[in-house]
């Protein structure tokens, strides 16, 4: 046998993120432990200090949201984690964080819900992420993960992309894709290149004080604030949205998931394959940016679409309005923490594939 | 095979999750595809543990193992719990020491091995675990000592070094049983 010392390592979804985020230039994290997102923290505690960062375990999740902002306003690198009731916690200092323009990254290792919920796996944060983090016209990119190797890709770009537009990156990830491990390779050329001139770093007598501030009590002035900034959400929608397509090709049944759910979803795909039904995937990999393009193709392709979601239907809505209603669009779920098997996944293709759309 | 799906179960403290990720850590070595994810529920706060490992020739699809080729059950709970979920003419491995009864599948392949028993005879009370996994290994006819040397040099940390042999030898042990 060859045994070959392969270059990649194995880890946590968890632990990958917070690696790949140091590696990304990263030096405060600040946090409050919540399962299933716990080893983040852990791991930050670790490394931190010992390559002159910050890690801080705040009071709360508000208190630890108002650090990323502070740190935020002066052009650093910062993060924070939780699971989902510790973001619904954040979403004020989120939104403060989106009417200063200030980029961050915030990561989401959803559990069941709603209120205290469960620890088990969930999505049932979609809406919370892509449309309603908190008060205000605003969005967050968003990024989903279906693997520890995206786990850890997807936290440098979001760094990337926070930085380059001056807004929140979330890592939309799940107790599952937190917990696993995998197989993955750590090598990133991390672009930290973006001029920041609006950060707070002193003056040096030098030049006029930056303000970073989200109150604006002039209309006109803060209307014309959220115009420019939806201004940058279309460039946004025009350059960055990722999706992963999967036999698509000659596909007459769709079905679109993300996360841990496309990897379930995968798996009755090539069941379904095997009895000749002809079936693809569309996986968003931005959230928000939602990939409209592929759906609105997909409509005119196939005959319906299925989502399968760890949540009651939320991206659903979503794959509603960019397929334009054309063809139907059935839910395959499970929730509280429950993951659909992908038993559950073929049995609804072979529905859809017989006409009989529910 | 192109894919195993491996399901270890038993009491928080067996050094379950260790065994996975010993498999998988063997499996990375081997250039398989591989996946290894713990149950992180209340159970593991002192009840049954559980961890679902799958290696593979081509990418693996969910990394859940709801339906295993080879369960290793460590304790009674989890015979009882997983017996039949695992696929026909699937592997059931049992340490015979916590287990006292049989298994009442008859389409699967069982093997019975005192590991508890074996470890404390052995002067090696904490390595139940990988005294089974050495079970596993040569009745899977994959106990082969390079990639086990070089998985172990993954997951035993130098701190504990000293281990290493240990390990080594209570798989074989294992492997001899």
């Amino acid at each position: 046998m060859v045994l070959k010392m392969a270059d990649k390592v194995l880890m946590k979804g968890n632990e990958a993120i917070a690696e790949a985020a140091i590696l990304a230039g990263c030096r405060h994290y600040f946090g409050y432990p919540i399962t299933p997102q716990t080893e983040i923290a852990a791991y930050m505690a670790k490394r931190m200090p010992k390559i002159g960062g910050c890690f801080l375990q705040a009071e709360s999740e508000i208190a630890a949201i108002n650090m990323v902002y502070g740190v935020a306003a002066t052009g650093k690198r910062v993060m924070t984690s939780s699971s989902s009731p510790g973001i619904s916690l954040k979403g004020e200092g989120i939104s403060y964080l989106a009417g200063a323009d200030l980029p961050s990254l915030i990561v989401n290792v959803q559990r069941g819900g709603p209120g205290l919920g469960g620890i088990q796996p969930s999505q049932s944060d979609y809406f919370q992420a892509t449309k309603g983090a908190a008060h205000g016209d605003f969005h967050m990119l968003v990024l989903a993960p279906a693997s520890v190797q995206e786990m850890a890709d997807l936290t440098v770009k979001g760094f990337e992309l926070a930085d380059k537009y001056r807004m929140t990156a979330m890592v939309l990830a799940d107790g599952t894709m937190g917990q696993m491990m995998e197989p993955v390779s750590l090598d990133y050329d991390v672009k930290n290149t973006v001029e920041k001139p609006w950060a707070t770093t002193g003056t040096n007598m030098e030049r006029e004080h930056n303000i970073v501030n989200s109150l604006f009590l002039s209309p006109e002035k803060l209307e014309e604030e959220n115009f420019k900034r939806y201004d940058r959400y279309k460039l946004i929608e025009e350059n960055e949205t990722m999706y992963e397509e999967y036999m698509m090709d000659d596909a007459e049944i769709c079905v679109s998931a993300f996360g841990i759910a496309s990897r379930v979803a995968k798996n009755a795909i090539n069941e379904a394959r095997a009895m000749g039904i002809k079936v693809g995937l569309i996986r968003p990999i931005t959230l928000w940016p939602f990939p409209k393009a592929p759906f609105k193709k997909a409509g005119e392709q196939v005959k319906s679409i299925i989502s399968v979601e760890l949540s009651m239907g939320q991206m659903i809505e979503d794959i509603r309005l960019a397929s334009e209603c054309k063809v139907p669009v059935t839910l395959c779920n499970r929730a509280g923490g429950m993951i659909p098997t992908p038993e559950q996944v073929l049995e609804a293709i072979v529905n859809a594939n017989n006409g009989g759309a529910k | 095979m192109s894919t195993t799906k491996f399901l270890f179960a038993g009491f928080g403290g067996q050094g379950i999750l260790f065994s996975g990720k010993f498999l998988a850590y063997k499996g990375l070595i081997e250039d398989k595809q591989v996946s290894w994810l713990p149950s992180y529920g209340p159970e593991m706060r002192g009840g049954t543990a559980s961890c679902s490992v799958i290696l593979s020739d081509t990418p693996v699809g969910s990394p859940i193992v709801s339906n295993p080729d080879v369960l290793v059950a460590m304790n009674l709970p989890s015979l009882d719990k997983y017996e039949d979920s695992v696929v026909s003419g699937g592997t059931i491995f049992v340490d015979s020491t916590l287990v006292e009864r049989k298994v009442k599948r008859t389409d699967v392949n069982v093997h019975y091995i005192p590991a508890t028993a074996l470890a404390d005879k052995n002067g090696m009370p904490t390595l139940a675990n990988m005294i089974i996994v050495g079970k596993v290994l040569s009745a899977l006819e994959q106990f082969n000592e390079d990639g086990i040397n070089a998985a172990l040099g993954k997951v035993i940390s130098a701190r504990h070094a000293n281990m290493l042999d240990f390990n080594l030898k209570a798989l074989k042990i294992g492997s001899e049983n």
